[in-house]
């Protein structure tokens, strides 16, 4: 296998519009998700959940759920199969599930059916009767909870940073703002449940597992499992042809994961089947923390900043760290000689916390935002021009030029498209009928990233058709559409002879569908073995030959800061009589490179706008201190955006490309259209009513009076 | 309890015995291998599961299996004519409008529209028609009313209403 | 083991001696709610008698003694009942109220009856692992002092503080519809007002119907005021979501002078609540807004709220004036 640095791709394909790969399967039902692959005899499994948030389980009677007909087993920490858990680097403490009596949240999985249907599953499970031993929990993100300083923000970022005196740039201020901004605890809820069927085999040369999952990667699924199994990777095969969304939540395995694959273990040669229920979501596969982020800002009275202080608190769990890197953007996003971030944990009995889309980004930036249209009213300036005052000449916090930042550009264009120069620069101005109305604007920011370690084969099949084989998955950005088009490009053919095959680890690895960074690392992976592959083999390659390569990180990427960049421009009308908000326009301008499909890439951005619009007004989970788990755990009591919700909606993006993050000229675009959304539609309210409101959702109560 | 029963799906007969607490989603994906209706909620909170019933779009995850002994189901597999290679008028707006992205909830909404303009078709009103007595007119803000019993957690909706919008005109 | 027995009777009368004989038998209707609960362990009935195939899907004009008469078949699907001519026409805040609830596809599936017989979306009812005595009598109630957004305003208790989710119901008793209620004794019928009943020590109770007693048929009497009657549901999402508040109103003005006013209100108590003190207060006095939400200030006093809760005093009073305000501005 051979790394190199691929040259830049000629764009034929890439960049014109092509429909979904997979629409038809999609569109008739005919795509198949994790749980749905047909397995002979397979079995299902039911979680069982703790109901008490610290503690012991003292004692578990299977009794009556063995008797019921057609449950099979009941696994709980006194027979589950044993994980190795002596390695620090591979041993993930989510994971080690059913290993002994202790209960870190509530809602931890302390036993699991399985049974011929999944009736009989599910009512076993609610015959499992567990007695605790409960301890005093806390659960509570508190204004005086003891917090912590991480070692590190995720990924592996810096957790403080501290440039020049930002004491003494407040002091020099004309104008100073000191705002506290709070975001709720939020779920991932894709629409497809997390689910696997798995099946362990002993075989004469050892186990082997083989499952299909519904994950972001199937590789680093097999990675983070194997050796907690105690075994190689290679001995654990993952597929996952279709998922049904994941925006961070399939980034990793997740208990229920494990779980299944333990329960596998039990009954080798069977096929073990479970789906992760609506409710157990809300306790098991993921959630982004509350953030509470403390501003102060520093400008002269022409809106320019001196100094930007943002110091974070939000909470982790006590089972595992997960530090959101909430502050992380504010290093980055505007000029101010002085500047300083912090972020705080607070440790608390509960689920563990962990990647959703634009992780630190969406709630950073979104108090950022408000923070500045503050600033902007303070200041008395129009919110866009105290942006383009501010803008930055390199990198503030790395000191490096921009590959490309285009904000600017971003901003005006988004401004021309709106309408903003009609827009009223006093707030609560404009009534039309019942509803004041209002607009905002919020810039928006996303690390544009590079994973190593991906890599592809290609290989001839005669007759100027090629196989391109890479393990990344589809979650529904279009990776299938886009992956083939970048495999023509880089191949010099058709996008018709390109047959492309991805989502499982028997192909070549792959990294994780996240960090806006699968296509970029794929796609290089791709065109490093498309290039290779014509260098040792030709135009015209005797069918079979093939080649597997990966690529270098481009230099850019160390010469560079790279980022995307976005504007958002929202309208709001609330509501005069009931405080409720409705958006009826919602714009992003995005600066993002070169857009590889038009078609895949419109509706990634698109749906960050909506997710973002989504957060803003509605998502809240609330967790019950008394209780310590999330009680609006469904879809009924957990509020996503319905269609009705989505109104006038664009997304456009300025015409370049990005010659120094990889081969194709693309920057990722996953991530950024949830950024900075809520700050804009936040700031629309406030324009509307008058009223400042610090926290999101949004919610219509904040309104009436 | 054991009840046997009939049901019709996508035009195949199938006469099968059912646990009473079985919901016809659950005997559609899990014993009849038909997974074209996806379960995303299990409690009628997300439309994934949305087929045809007796001719009217319909949830399969809060429906009793025994209560619907001699029902005809159709789900977006059937909708699509598989001899032909064919797709529906409604799927292929879907598509050529991209309304969709990781595809769960797709079976159900491309369900939930043709019922929907079945429904339009009647007359039926909605809770954003101003005039309740007046034949309804499928602008943008019905197809989103209308539509909004089926979530899309990707967001795909500007897409779908494209869908929709161009299915209602032809 | 839980079994689970299924039944079908052809008639009323064998459902209702079905269930009379059972004290664990449970009526399935269009099963929106109930199979929700049976998946959830909320209820464990031995026994489900299925009543949607009997014969109650008509939608029939009588002549009644006060006017004519919609009679609604107990089994009419919601959205059957919403699109039917003489609802949108007669009854508007019927039809509003129906076009609001739920979604297309469960509209299709919910039935008359079954609308007025669903059970609390309370976090804490349909979550078995916490208590609640609506669930499990004399096991405390977690919300007080928990998730407290949803809760009611109005008539609570210390055992219950819920509210009911129906849109229907609120509309229907605007209207002063009646229930008509088949029992193993015969017929009774029942002011939809006196259906539903506030928690008090009893909240796993939430209606005046003793158990085998089965609603046939739900019946609306005409009238001038019906015909100036709508609904608003107040709510964060768009669609597809339970009400914060809503409000039905009906008018009759004479100049500006109210003759006659009706004002149900959902989602801030156990039942539909009627605003008989702000009616009162309307009744013969000039229209205005201001009147309006001064009417529904005394109707309020009594209110109780946390701080969770506290928004829907002021949005109910607001969209009552919003409502009547409509229905004034069309009267003019």
């Amino acid at each position: 296998m051979t790394e190199l640095l691929p040259d830049p791709v000629p764009a034929q394909a890439m960049g014109t519009a092509h429909l979904r790969a997979d629409g038809p399967a999609k569109v008739t039902g005919l795509a198949t998700y994790a749980v749905e692959h047909p397995a002979d005899d397979a079995l299902h499994l039911w979680l069982v959940q703790s109901t008490v948030a610290r503690g012991r389980v003292t004692r578990i009677d299977p009794g009556a759920a063995l008797a019921h007909p057609g449950v099979v087993a009941v696994l709980d920490h006194t027979n589950a199969p044993r994980l190795v858990a002596d390695d620090p680097e591979t041993t993930d403490p989510e994971l080690l599930v059913l290993q002994d009596d202790r209960v870190a949240f509530r809602g931890q999985i302390v036993a699991a059916v399985l049974a011929e249907t999944s009736d009989a599953a599910r009512e076993g499970a609610a015959l499992v009767a567990v007695r605790y031993d409960a301890e005093p929990h806390r659960v509570e993100l508190r204004d005086d909870s003891p917090a912590y300083a991480p070692e590190s923000v995720n990924p592996d970022q810096p957790t403080d940073t501290d440039d020049g005196d930002v004491e003494a740039g407040l002091a020099e201020a004309d104008v100073v703002l000191d705002q506290t901004y709070r975001t709720a605890y939020e779920h991932n809820n894709p629409l497809e449940p997390h689910a696997l069927v798995v099946t362990w085999r002993d075989d004469p040369d050892g186990p082997r597992v083989t499952m299909v999952d519904s994950t972001q990667g199937v590789h680093p699924v097999a990675a983070t499992l194997a050796p907690m199994l105690g075994l190689e990777k290679d001995r654990v095969r993952v597929r996952a042809p279709y998922v049904g969304g994941g925006f961070g939540s399939k980034g990793l395995p997740h208990a229920p994961e494990m779980a299944a694959v333990l329960a596998a273990r039990t009954v080798p040669g069977r096929a073990v089947r479970m789906a992760v229920t609506r409710q157990q979501m809300f306790a098991l596969t993921g959630y982004r923390t509350a953030t509470v982020s403390h501003f102060r800002l520093g400008a002269r009275a022409d809106g320019t900043l001196l100094a930007i202080d943002h110091q974070v608190r939000e909470q982790t769990s006590a089972l595992k760290e997960y530090a959101e890197q909430t502050a992380t953007p504010t290093r980055m996003l505007y000029a101010a000689p002085h500047r300083r971030t912090r972020h705080r944990l607070v440790e608390l009995d509960v689920a563990v916390p962990s990647w959703m889309r634009a992780p630190g980004e969406m709630p950073g930036v979104y108090a950022h935002e408000v923070a500045m249209d503050e600033l902007a009213v303070a200041c008395g300036l129009d919110p866009v021009e105290l942006r383009l005052r501010n803008e930055p000449e390199v990198d503030p916090e790395t000191g490096k030029p921009f590959s490309g930042r285009r904000l600017v550009e971003c901003l005006e264009r988004g401004a021309e498209l709106f309408g903003w120069a009609a827009r009223a620069p006093e707030p609560r101005a404009t009534v039309d009928g019942e509803w004041w109305v209002g607009s905002g604007v919020a810039s928006a920011t996303y690390p544009t990233m590079t994973q190593a370690g991906s890599q592809a084969r290609v290989q001839a099949l005669g007759s100027g058709r090629y196989s391109v084989a890479v393990g990344a998955v589809d979650i529904g950005t279009g990776a299938r559409t886009v992956l083939a088009q970048i495999a023509a490009d880089a191949l010099g053919v058709r996008v018709d002879d390109v047959d492309l095959q991805i989502a499982d680890t028997d192909l070549p690895m792959a990294t994780v569908a996240g960090g806006s960074s699968g296509t970029s690392s794929w796609g290089s992976a791709v065109v490093a073995a498309a290039q290779l592959f014509r260098r040792d083999h030709g135009d015209d390659p005797d069918a079979g030959v093939h080649t597997t390569a990966s690529a270098s990180q481009s230099p850019g990427m160390e010469e560079y800061a790279t980022h995307a960049f976005g504007a958002v421009f929202a309208e709001a009308r609330v509501h005069r009589y009931t405080g409720e908000v409705r958006v009826p326009r919602l714009l992003g301008v995005y600066s993002v490179g070169r857009v590889l499909n038009p078609v895949t890439a419109r509706s990634q951005l698109l749906g960050g706008l909506t997710m973002g619009l989504s957060a803003a007004l509605f998502e809240e989970s609330y967790r019950d201190p008394r209780h310590g788990h999330v009680v609006t755990q469904d879809l009924a009591t957990y509020h996503v955006a319905s269609h009705a919700d989505v109104r006038g909606i664009e997304a456009v993006w300025l015409d370049e490309e990005d010659p120094h993050v990889n081969p194709m000229g693309s920057r990722g675009i996953g991530e950024i259209g949830i950024v900075g959304t809520p700050a804009a539609v936040a700031n629309a309210t406030f324009h509307a009513t008058g009223v400042r409101v610090r926290e999101i959702p949004v919610t219509a109560d904040r309104f009436v009076d | 309890m054991q009840a046997e029963i009939t049901l019709t799906v996508d035009g195949t007969e199938h006469r099968t015995t059912v646990d009473t607490r079985t919901t016809v989603l659950d005997l559609l994906r899990e014993r009849l291998g038909v997974t074209s209706p996806k379960k995303g909620c299990d409690h009628g909170q997300c439309g994934s599961c949305t087929v045809l019933l007796d001719g009217r779009r319909h949830l399969t995850c809060l429906a009793l299996a025994v209560a619907h002994d001699g029902a005809e189901v159709v789900t977006a597999a059937g909708l699509a004519d598989a001899a032909d290679d064919e797709l529906h008028p409604v799927q292929q707006a879907f598509l050529d409008h991209d309304g969709l992205q990781c595809g769960y909830c797709t079976p159900g909404q491309v369900c939930s529209a043709v019922g929907m303009l079945d429904e339009a078709k009647q007359g039926h009103p909605s809770h954003v028609s101003d005039d309740l007595e007046a034949e309804p007119e499928l602008d943008d803000d019905e197809i989103r009313e209308r539509m909004s019993g089926n979530l899309c957690r990707c967001g795909a909706y500007a897409g779908i209403l494209a869908a929709v919008r161009e299915a209602a005109r032809s | 083991m839980r079994e689970l027995a299924y039944l079908r009777p052809d008639d009323v009368g064998d459902a209702v001696a079905a269930v009379s004989g059972n004290p664990r038998a449970q009526y399935l209707g269009g099963g929106t709610n109930l199979v929700d609960h049976l998946k959830l362990g909320v209820t464990s009935p031995e026994l489900l008698v299925d009543v949607r195939r009997l014969p109650l899907d008509e939608v029939e004009e009588v002549a009644g003694d006060d006017g004519p008469v919609l009679r609604v078949g107990a089994n009419v699907r919601n959205s059957d009942l919403a699109a039917h001519p003489v609802v949108r026409s007669v009854f508007p805040a019927v039809a509003r109220a129906l076009l609001s609830g739920a979604s297309g596809q469960i509209r299709n599936q919910a039935t008359t009856a079954g609308n007025l017989l669903q059970r609390t979306r309370c976090v804490y009812f349909q979550d078995v692992t916490t208590a609640c005595n609506k669930r499990d009598p004399g096991s405390g109630c977690s919300a007080i002092g928990g998730y407290a957004r949803y809760n009611a305003i109005l008539g609570a208790s210390e055992a219950c503080v819920t509210t009911h989710p129906s849109d229907l119901a609120v509309a229907l008793a605007a209207l002063d519809a009646t229930v008509v209620v088949q029992g193993p004794d015969g017929e009774r019928r029942v002011p939809v007002l006196e259906l539903h009943r506030l928690p008090g020590d009893r909240p796993e109770q939430d209606t005046t119907l003793a158990h085998g007693e089965l609603i046939t048929a739900v019946e609306l009497t005409a009238g001038r005021l019906t015909r100036r009657s709508t609904y608003y549901k107040a709510r964060d999402r768009a669609s597809y979501a339970f009400a914060l508040v809503s409000v039905a109103g009906a008018l009759q003005l004479d100049g500006d002078t109210v003759t006659d006013v009706r004002l149900a209100w959902g989602g801030v108590a156990h039942r539909p609540w009627r605003a008989t003190v702000a009616e009162e207060a309307l009744r013969g006095s000039a229209f205005s807004e201001e009147a309006v939400l001064a009417a529904c200030e005394r109707e309020l006093s009594a209110a109780v709220t946390s701080e969770e809760s506290a928004f829907k005093v002021p949005m109910v009073r607001n969209v009552s004036a919003l409502v009547l305000g409509r229905l004034a501005k069309e009267d003019r």
